[in-house]
């Protein structure tokens, strides 16, 4: 374990949270500009990884374990999520014949 | 906190006796089982709370408070219920269940008193309502809106998140207490990752209480959801959250207020321009009331502007007169979409002449959620603008005075075609269980109005 955490600081904080920060942005970017549910969905999910990479990153240069306790938290909740949104996407399908977001916009005004 | 393994406990039973068919039970045990847990977080009032469970909690009186408001919402909601899961599915206990499980996950996100349990709070709240905003379904709207709401809260989830990762990065603690030593070790020479995290986190909660510019998702879900799903999510849903991010600024951030109070007033006037204008434009009742409710978003975020000891009151205060009256709005559209179906605002002519009662209170509430003088609502607005006024947003309180102004204009397009519009129609009937929603509501709402003393100075 201790080598674990050796090798991990043996890079400097600001590039993890760099390489965070840059999966965090495609992952917003994906929600934004994809059309896709399925897809949007995946992007979310990348959101949530890049939270799950600096948190851990975080724990080990604070040296305190409850930020890897969150990621595990974090980890469940994206199992549900999973769980869910994967009914709600089949119910629409069953509906629509598709996962296109486009035609989701009865809903206006 | 007995009132947190109260309901969960319930949920579970009301699980088992859908299990064993025993259908007419299913409402009469969530309400005595909600009644129960409502006396037994009253029981907990106490002015010297210490946070439980290694720091994870803390049952003190703004979680007493918001708690029992919640609760006591719920109770009103689930009233209204009697017959009307029966006509959406023939399994009905799951939605009773679900209705309690997120009222768990709202009671954990008015008393946290550490980051993880107010996203835990938040997740166990929003899993259970993604699902029933979508229990229509073959009702394309409610597929539609089940998608949008699960797409926009997975989101804002991703934000929240990231805004917590940073502010542990900074302070090295997801406990507020933490958080806040943090800062006031030296509130000038804090790390700029907290002043992102707090960002983010302001990003990630305005999108859950559906604060303009993160509104765009109200609307369409609120529209899309079954009606009595949407009376919980904009009331208790919306109360919950704002105490969530309430608790979360006056714990951790008021020392930072130069930096975020600009945000939030961005927000608030953004909120009361959209939400008024808009809804303005309506016609339909439910749209109406889906945009009244970001204005009054815009309303109790002066309680976060003008920060002191005494915001929490302010906000418990109007989120009570403005939930009051939103469960009355939509108890009757309930009535009117069933009987009728349709809530153009056409649909409400001559309601006065066939049913006074309903006409008297819809009436009522209007007024309420106009702020008009000796109702609940008069008294909440008096609150907000008089906290503003004291920090001095007097630009601010004028611009609110004019908004609400424009909020009495489409308030009483209702009224004005209940009582003043003639048309020949079929009298509604109403269940005994609306009558008492209904009548009570508007006597809470007018006894607030003309003697507000005893919730006025409460927590």
């Amino acid at each position: 374990m201790e080598t674990v955490s050796q090798s991990i600081q043996g890079i400097p904080l600001n590039h993890y949270i760099l390489l965070s920060a840059i999966i965090f942005t495609i992952g917003v970017i994906g929600v934004l500009i994809r059309r896709n549910a399925i897809i949007i969905f995946m992007s979310v999910e990348l959101m949530l990884n890049a939270v799950n990479l600096l948190l851990t990153a975080f724990s080990v240069y604070w040296g305190d374990a409850s930020g890897q306790v969150f990621v595990f938290f974090i980890m469940a909740l994206a199992a549900a999520e999973v769980a869910i949104g994967l009914a709600i996407l089949t119910m629409i399908y069953r509906n629509t014949n598709s996962t296109d977001i486009n035609i989701l916009n009865r809903l206006k005004w | 906190m007995s009132a947190l393994i109260t309901i969960t406990i319930l949920a579970l039973l009301l699980l088992y006796l859908g299990l064993f068919k025993a259908k007419k039970a299913l409402l009469p045990v969530a309400l005595i089982g909600l009644m129960v847990a409502l006396v037994l977080s009253l029981m907990e009032w106490d002015s010297n709370a210490a946070p439980i469970f290694s720091n994870m909690m803390l049952y003190d009186r703004f979680a007493v408070a918001f708690s029992g408001i919640t609760i006591f919402l719920t109770i009103l909601i689930i009233a209204l219920s009697k017959d009307y899961f029966e006509r959406i599915s023939s399994n009905v206990a799951e939605y009773y269940a679900l209705i309690l499980f997120s009222l768990a996950g709202i009671i954990l996100m008015v008393s946290y008193h550490n980051l993880s349990m107010l996203f835990i709070g938040i997740e166990i709240m929003s899993v259970s309502l993604y699902i029933l905003a979508g229990i229509k379904k073959r009702d394309f709207a409610s597929n539609e809106a089940a998608l949008k709401y699960f797409l926009m809260g997975a989101f804002s989830t991703g934000i929240l998140l990231f805004g917590v990762t940073l502010i542990y990065g900074a302070s090295g603690s997801f406990d507020l207490e933490g958080i806040k030593q943090y800062i006031l070790k030296d509130p000038t020479a804090v790390s700029p990752l907290l002043y992102t995290g707090i960002t983010l986190l302001i990003v990630g909660l305005s999108f859950k209480v559906g604060a303009a510019p993160f509104h765009f998702w109200v609307p369409d879900v609120y529209e899309g959801s079954p009606s009595l799903i949407s009376a919980y999510m904009s009331t208790v849903v919306k109360v919950a959250g704002f105490a969530a991010f309430l608790r979360l600024i006056m714990f951790s951030f008021a020392p930072l207020q130069d930096f975020w109070i600009p945000m939030i007033i961005g927000m608030s006037v953004l909120s009361l321009l959209i939400g008024n204008v808009t809804a303005v434009y309506q016609q339909h009742f439910k749209r109406m009331l889906a945009y009244s409710s970001i204005s009054h978003v815009g309303y109790m975020l002066f309680a976060i502007i003008a920060l002191n000891g005494s915001s929490d009151n302010a906000v418990f205060v109007y989120a009570a007169a403005y939930s009051v009256a939103t469960i009355i709005a939509f108890g009757v559209l309930i009535l009117l979409q069933g009987q009728v179906g349709n809530d153009s605002f056409d649909s409400f002519n001559g309601l006065a002449r066939k049913n006074p009662f309903l006409a008297l209170t819809l009436t009522i509430a209007m007024l309420s959620l106009a702020g008009i003088p000796l109702t609940a609502g008069f008294i909440g607005k008096f609150m907000m603008f008089s906290k503003a006024l004291s920090s001095y947003h007097i630009f601010l309180v004028v611009f609110a005075a004019l908004n609400a102004m424009i909020g009495i204009f489409y308030y009483f397009k209702v009224i004005v075609a209940m009582y003043f519009k003639e048309e020949d129609r079929k009298e509604l009937i109403v269940p005994v269980y609306f009558k008492l929603v209904l009548g009570f509501s508007a006597l809470v709402t007018i006894a607030l109005g003309v003697y507000p003393d005893f919730i006025a100075s409460l927590i």
